[in-house]
């Protein structure tokens, strides 16, 4: 069977499973809908809160920038868990037992303001539809490759599925598709890897083989021969590379972890869990089945990138036969080429491809004398890395199929858990919450579905020109909730004496500095050429990129908060009895609505 | 707040004090800021700061909510605040 049958089928199959069980889990009440009416097991829960966080940035993106920027790229796999620590032991919990449904209820509710809750509600929608932008990038990198067209029909084709399958679910639906989605995204990530290890290394667990010798029988360590590879070629050396610099990675990592603490369609999982003690365990159980894709991915980004280089420089470098001709380039090269995310050019009109570091002057001046015009691999898009390693690696068709599937999985669950987030925050805590308390439950679900179909469009419309890669747009909107929302609801609980307006200034300040730090890099709403700075490295404050910039901003969100909440009035004492009430387990009932 | 809530609050906060030492170090401090001088130990083919970095610090974090649920729990009931 050809690999483009096989791969319809197995979609196809995929697809057929996650529709029918949406269908058999459709949220009949709002209950239902926002929080799964509370009747989910902690390993559920975890598993489900896994293929919620797992998107595409974690799938089909990471392993690329870890491909690309080695030891540099550790902030995504140090950032992106290191923030379930912080949900554990500082959140989880405490908002489980103060028992409603949305982040936004709880800081309207601590902080007795309306006006708390729509700033939430705002802060949130900004960060949640950022990371749905960074979704649709890479939906539309794997709807390109798998219907072979290029990049913006598949995005286009991506946004009408999204649309579907996530305005019809709801939570519940959401809950036990995304329990499907998290086993095929797992088994795809993981077996590709199993067979890349063992082709390289000898070895089939990629956590070992990572550190172990070549099986070429040389006795060369994988990574030695990886770090020869590519700075054999100019690059730089992938175990010590950094990324910007180590301030740069420390607050990078920073941000991260703080915004996965701060993320509602994460935090929102902790709310549907039927005791404290199990919103406690539940952040384990995701962390255990989010670190089997995040220990595997160190092996599969190395791995790749050994592959990739030792497809274009086939010989030694420097001698003619060394690099690979254009008329031989494997199958996979021509796939890529047709989506547009791959492309080379002849620029010495040798008939074969020369793919180095033509920004290293040392080298380049080196590769000139070679008869070498540059650099030829024109574009790689980092994101292609994952989808396109199990046919660099020359794996069987079943195995490119099942990856493409698992590539959807991810930006599909993870897409339909912030599209709900933004649903629930617009019907619940807008609508029903703020302007129109009578509203009935019935337009209350309308009014979410709408909202979801709007946020889609949006998204979709700003993922035509993507500010970054998939992984680099979700850092950003990890950035805008950590400097908003993780720092009141940690003051929330921690801090009995935190305010009104204290809460409200923290947030406006922290989101505040690190948008302007963003936009006036990445352009106002990431629109092309309204960046009045320019996204260049010796205008960054400190050298601190603006995708790491959220750590900054909740620093800015603490300090005001802390200062404005000493000169203003303190918090009623019914407030501070709440406070102190939620600090204890007993006593959680199940969660009311209002 | 009475006697027993406060001292359950208390032995909470130290708790997460520790753990969250432990946090830092084994990601912040290990896979970053001391990351050349651990480099230079080497387990089979990896330095050990880009172990840290890569793989290190996420087996850790497991252990931390492991032991962070394990001793809440194991609060809950020694200060009767648990959920019936």
């Amino acid at each position: 069977m050809d690999l483009q049958t096989l791969t319809y089928l197995v979609v196809g199959f995929t697809f057929a499973l996650y529709i029918g069980i949406a269908f058999w889990a459709r949220a009949g009440s709002t209950g239902e809908f926002y929080a799964a009416g509370r009747g989910v097991h902690p390993v559920a829960n975890g598993m489900a809160t896994a293929a919620d966080w797992m998107s595409a940035a974690s799938f089909i993106s990471m392993a690329g920038l870890i491909a690309f920027n080695g030891y540099g790229a550790s902030v995504f796999l140090m950032g992106w868990t290191g923030g379930y620590v912080l949900l554990a032991l500082l959140l989880a919990p405490y908002l489980r037992k103060f028992g409603k449904f949305t982040v936004p209820e709880f800081i309207g509710d601590r902080y007795y303001s309306r006006t708390a809750r729509i700033v939430a509600v705002i802060c949130l929608i900004l960060a949640s539809v950022t990371y749905v932008i960074g979704q649709m990038k890479g939906i539309g990198v794997a709807f390109s490759r798998f219907l072979e067209t290029d990049y913006d029909t598949g995005l286009f084709i991506g946004m009408g599925i999204v649309f579907i399958y996530a305005v019809m679910g709801g939570m519940k639906g959401i809950t036990y598709t995304q329990i499907a989605q998290y086993c095929v995204l797992i088994f795809a990530y993981t077996v590709p890897a199993v067979f890349v290890s063992l082709n390289i290394t000898g070895n089939p667990i990629p956590q070992l083989g990572i550190g172990s010798a070549m099986a070429d029988g040389s006795g060369t360590f994988m990574l030695d021969k990886l770090d020869q590879v590519v700075t054999d070629l100019g690059f730089k050396e992938y175990t010590t590379q950094v990324m910007g610099s180590k301030l740069n990675m420390f607050v990078y990592t920073l941000s991260l972890m703080i915004g996965t603490a701060g993320l509602p369609h994460v935090i929102i999982r902790f709310f549907t869990v039927p005791k404290v003690k199990d919103a406690r365990s539940s952040a384990g159980w995701a962390l255990v089945f989010i670190a089997i894709l995040y220990t595997t991915a160190p092996a599969v980004g190395s791995m790749a990138r050994l592959n990739l280089m030792n497809t274009i420089q086939v010989g030694e470098v420097g001698t003619v036969e060394g690099n690979i001709e254009i008329a031989n380039v494997p199958q996979w090269m021509l796939n890529w080429e047709k989506t547009g995310l791959l492309q080379w050019e002849d620029k010495n009109g040798d008939g074969r491809i020369q793919y180095y570091n033509d920004k290293n002057a040392e080298f380049a001046a080196k590769a000139e004398a070679w008869g070498w015009k540059g650099n030829e691999m024109t574009k790689v898009d980092r994101d292609i890395m994952v989808l396109a390693n199990p046919e660099i690696a020359k794996l069987p068709n079943w195995v490119i199929a099942l990856v493409v599937a698992g590539g959807l999985a991810a930006a599909l669950s993870t897409a339909a858990g912030l599209l709900l987030a933004i649903a629930s925050s617009i019907s619940h805590d807008l609508l029903k919450g703020v302007f129109m308390p009578d509203i009935s439950e019935k337009n209350e679900l309308m009014a979410g579905r709408i909202a979801m179909a709007g946020a889609i469009g949006l998204a979709g419309y700003f993922g035509l020109h993507p500010p970054d890669f998939a992984a680099g747009t979700v850092a950003i909107a990890f950035g805008l909730a950590a400097s908003s929302i993780f720092p009141v609801l940690m003051m929330g609980i921690f801090y009995k004496k935190m305010n009104r307006a204290g809460a409200i200034w923290g947030m406006i300040s922290g989101i505040g500095v690190t948008m302007l730090y963003v936009f006036q890099h990445k352009g106002i709403m990431f629109v092309p050429g309204t960046s009045f700075l320019g996204d260049m490295g010796p205008n960054w404050f400190l050298g601190i990129s603006p995708n790491a910039f959220g750590a900054v901003g909740a620093v800015v969100n603490f300090a005001v908060a802390a200062m404005v909440s000493k000169v203003t009035a303190p918090p009623p004492d019914h407030i501070q009895h709440l406070v102190e009430d939620i600090r204890v387990p007993k006593g959680a009932g199940a969660a009311s609505d209002h | 707040m009475n006697k027993t809530a406060e001292q359950y609050w208390k032995a909470n906060i130290r708790l997460v004090s520790i753990l969250l030492v432990i946090w830092f170090a084994c990601s912040f401090l290990f896979g970053i800021i001391l990351v050349e001088p651990l480099n230079t130990i080497k387990i089979g083919g990896v330095g050990l700061g880009f172990w840290f970095a890569q793989n290190g610090s996420i087996y850790t974090f497991l252990v931390l909510i492991y032991v962070y649920t394990k001793r809440m729990n194991a609060l809950d009931v020694e200060f009767d605040v648990h959920e019936d």
